[in-house]
């Protein structure tokens, strides 16, 4: 690709004009140069979906040049250990030529920062990156405009280093950015397309960088929902039902009494008990007694698949090509298996939290939230309050995982607040954060493959349940294929929702695993059938580097297994291959190397998506090994971390993150992507070690000694 | 009834008026407003509360406030020494062994008590050490790296 084409994938649509006149939010910012970029009306789907014109943020981002030569940059986006506090920064210094030191990103506050949808789906990157490039490109261009006024040369003879405009012939003069924005008031709607930097220019982009916020996370100053401490604050402790989506019959208080000071909150299915000491509201709400209506119990982790498949017979079809009894005409073997995934929590270390308090009529709030605009939204409904009357803050999350999205525990104390007139804290309990989780669903696949005596594959027929389609589109070359979608809302005994990579774990797992089993029943090698029936260039290109990196031919020992899987999420060419022990005897699986090769486009910060690479990869080990959810109806039984193991320490893989080099490229997906492969590239390895081809996850012991016991 | 308990925490002797039976990791974070320990269960399943209590690794939502009077308690806030960090913290920072963070005061501290007891580990005695500290993010293998660069480093000092 040539260099210049990034700048036509990024701005080929530029600029929605804005009257920045009325706008009160830049009124509050001071001084300096401030540059504001519209791109114009881009898909809700994007992450990018603007306010109504009338709302005072309806742009995408801006650049605050401050008096002292600092540099703001406001991004609707949240910071959940994904990295992108870092690698925004970074482009921002990029394009201005100033230390990523220097930039302070001011994150998902809702009066200061741009409209964003919700930090989601491996967007950031892709989508926020570009126009808070272009706004920093254009505050350079200001900024050397003014240094040409004020050192009087002209404009192209100037270049920046480190914050500071100098001469490029060496002369002495020079003018830092504090010089230049110092008793200024400038801003600037960005017009024209941006001069962004070509790759060969690149200082920042493309370079490892550690983590901005290391050193304020080390230290424990980095400030959580649970950690903001407010004159006057009470702790809120919810009493909740056994059953998920009970309601409330009675109610029996008396023993509250027993208490001083606290007071009883009652809002429809809401009960809690607060107090100034969160001691005493946890033990106060223990004595409160609720009689609760549960619904009828349909399912339990057992029953679940059978009765997903027997109560869904809605369906769409989400990819056609060619006719299936064509295919099965031209298979000479037909291979058909039904795959398996139970529910699987997010488990963030923290739980759902939140800080609130009223102003007068106003309500300022903090919390664990993925979707700070959503919640503001949301709190306007249920607190039938208007949305400027709402502000969310900037706070760190403690992991989110696509489970900090639909913020209960923040309605929940914000109502708490309004109903008692005090600053309210409320921190679910780890019990709470597992029956209110939104779970990855259950999900069935039922493949049917076939193959020619070449070892081409002439069918794949793919039925879905509830897992959906992100990641399905076939990229194996297949003439006859048809791919549907059966789902029904609500059908779930247990809240489910979105969980990093949303059902792409699951359909990447059954889709890989029947790879696997279609290639061994042609007795063809995992790595060639794959090479053989592969025509998408980029993925091809990602499956070699994995394989060259893994080293696929070198030899393994008694007990060790290689497995292969691919998949495609947010935009990224993922390949994993993984090495694992199995213990025949206890069907003990030891993951002992993992190699991720991965086409990400453009590396912003290899050091960052290196980390989200391996930290996909521990996670992900945790749904194809250990990771079960247990329950009867909407009664979860798993509570804690007890019975809902994840990966730990001892069970962490040698892990090798390696990227297609494409410095030119737009930037793709990087916080999903790698962990769609490992339930596939797993499971494939486990029947490479010892012959046990499991369908369902999680692979447990059990699960594997039952497959080697049927030979 | 209230009584009241002192101890040493980050080698300042404080006093509390408590009933007793209050969790420690309630009174450090509610009562004392040091909130870099963290809550992540509250049965001792996570790590995210290890504090260090007379040199010994402790889940702080596991003990009783009763329990450590007279007793010299650190937290991650003091770990650093003013603006200069502790090896171990200067270590976490060098290998980015953390995402979200919130494990990682724990971590941190679980790290400073088996260094106190085995200043040199092997890679599978960290990780032996380590295992009930839980990091959702997947740090672990950036974890072990750090803590065998701060024991090296801290006993290159001694």
């Amino acid at each position: 690709m040539k260099p210049n084409k990034i700048d036509e994938l990024y701005f080929s649509v530029v600029n929605e004009p804005i009257r920045l006149g009325r706008r009160e939010f830049i009124k509050k910012l001071g001084g300096g140069i401030i540059v504001v970029f519209c791109l114009g009306k881009l898909s809700i789907l994007d992450g990018l979906g603007q306010n109504n014109e009338s709302d005072a943020l309806n742009f995408n981002a801006y650049i605050h040049v401050k008096e002292n030569g600092r540099i703001n940059c406001y991004t609707g986006k949240i910071e959940m250990g994904q990295g992108i506090i870092t690698s925004l920064a970074q482009v921002v210094a990029e394009e201005l030529e100033v230390s990523v030191y220097s930039i302070d990103m001011i994150m998902g506050d809702t009066e200061l920062c741009p409209y964003d949808a919700g930090t989601w789906g491996s967007l950031t990157t892709r989508f926020a990156d570009p126009v808070i490039r272009a706004a920093a490109a254009e505050a350079r261009e200001i900024l050397l405009d003014l240094a040409a006024e004020k050192l009087n040369i002209s404009k192209s003879e100037l270049a920046i280093n480190n914050g500071v405009i100098f001469v490029k012939n060496n002369t002495p003069a020079t003018v830092s950015f504090a010089e230049l924005t110092e008793g200024k008031r400038i801003v600037r709607e960005l017009k024209n397309k941006p001069e962004i930097k070509k790759s060969e220019k690149f200082n920042l982009i493309g370079k490892p960088l550690i983590s901005i916020d290391a050193i304020s996370k080390v230290t424990g100053k980095a400030n959580y929902s649970g950690d903001i401490k407010l004159p006057g604050m009470v702790y809120a402790s919810v009493i909740r039902p056994t059953v998920f989506d009970s309601k409330k019959i009675a109610i029996n208080a008396s023993k509250l009494s027993e208490f001083g000071g606290v007071e009883l909150i009652e809002n429809k299915d809401l009960v809690a008990v607060i107090h100034s000491d969160p001691e005493v509201a946890n033990k106060a709400a223990r004595k409160v007694n609720v009689t609760w209506k549960a619904p009828e119990a349909k399912a339990n982790d057992v029953t679940i698949f059978k009765y997903l498949e027997e109560n869904i017979a809605e369906n769409s079809v989400f990819e056609e090509a060619g006719n299936i009894e064509i295919g099965k005409k031209a298979s000479t073997t037909i291979l058909e298996a039904d795959y398996y995934d139970g529910y699987k929590a997010h488990a963030p270390m923290e739980t759902h939290s939140a800080t609130c308090y009223f102003e007068d009529d106003k309500l300022i709030i903090w919390a664990s939230t993925q979707t700070p605009f959503g919640l503001r939204e949301q709190l306007s409904k249920e607190l039938d309050m208007p949305l400027e009357k709402v502000h969310v803050k900037q706070i760190f999350l403690g992991g989110g995982f696509g489970g900090k999205i639909y913020n209960q525990q923040a309605i929940e104390a914000a109502i708490i607040a309004k109903a008692c007139g005090k600053p309210v804290q409320l921190v679910w309990s780890r019990k709470e954060e597992f029956m209110y989780d939104k779970f990855r669903p259950a999900a069935l696949m039922k493949v049917k493959s076939g193959i020619d005596s070449t070892g081409k594959l002439q069918l794949w027929n793919f039925d879905i349940y509830c897992a959906g389609t992100r990641g399905t589109k076939l990229f194996y070359e297949v003439p006859n294929t048809k791919t549907r979608f059966f789902n029904e809302r609500n059908i779930h005994p247990v809240g489910t929702g979105a969980w990093r990579a949303p059902g792409n774990n699951s359909t990447t797992f059954a889709r890989e695993s029947h790879i696997d089993v279609t290639a061994f029943s042609a007795g063809i090698d995992a790595l060639e059938f794959r090479l053989n029936n592969l025509n998408n260039q980029d993925m091809l290109a990602t499956l070699k580097l994995a394989a060259t990196t893994f080293g696929w031919n070198r030899k393994k020992a008694e007990g060790f297994g290689y497995g292969i899987a691919l998949g495609e999420d947010a935009g990224t060419c993922v390949a994993i291959i993984a090495e694992v022990f199995v213990d025949k005897k206890t069907g003990i699986v030891k993951p002992i190397k993992i190699v991720c090769a991965q086409d990400m486009g453009q590396v912003v910060n290899p050091h960052g998506a290196t980390v989200q690479t391996e930290g996909g990869i521990t996670m992900g080990l945790g749904y194809a090994l250990y990771e079960e959810v247990e329950f009867n109806g909407g009664n979860v039984k798993t509570r804690n971390f007890k019975n809902y193991e994840i990966t730990k320490f001892s069970n962490t893989p040698e892990i090798e993150c390696v990227f297609i080099d494409k410095m030119d490229s737009k930037p793709q997906g990087g916080g999903e992507p790698a962990i769609i492969c490992v339930g596939g590239a797993i499971a494939n390895a486990i029947f490479d070690a010892c012959g046990a081809r499991v369908n369902q996850m999680p692979i447990t012991p059990d699960r594997i000694l039952k497959e080697l016991q049927k030979g | 009834m209230k009584q009241a308990i002192s101890f040493k925490l980050n080698n300042e002797t404080v006093t509390v008026q408590v009933n007793g039976d209050e969790q420690l990791l309630t009174v450090i974070r509610t009562y004392l407003h040091k909130t870099g320990t963290k809550f992540g269960c509250g049965q001792g399943d996570c790590g995210s509360c290890t504090v260090i209590i007379n040199n010994e690794v402790i889940r702080s939502c596991m003990l009783l406030i009763e329990d450590v009077a007279g007793k010299e308690i650190i937290t991650i806030e003091g770990l650093s020494n003013g603006e200069i960090l502790h090896p171990i913290q200067q270590a976490f920072v060098k290998h980015d062994a953390l995402q979200c963070g919130f494990c990682t005061p724990g971590m941190i501290m679980n790290a400073y008590g088996l260094l106190l007891k085995n200043p040199t580990p092997t890679r599978i005695e960290v990780i032996e050490g380590m295992e009930e500290n839980l990091c959702r993010c997947g740090s672990y293998n950036r974890i072990i790296d750090a803590i065998q660069t701060a024991g090296k480093e801290m006993n290159s000092k001694i």
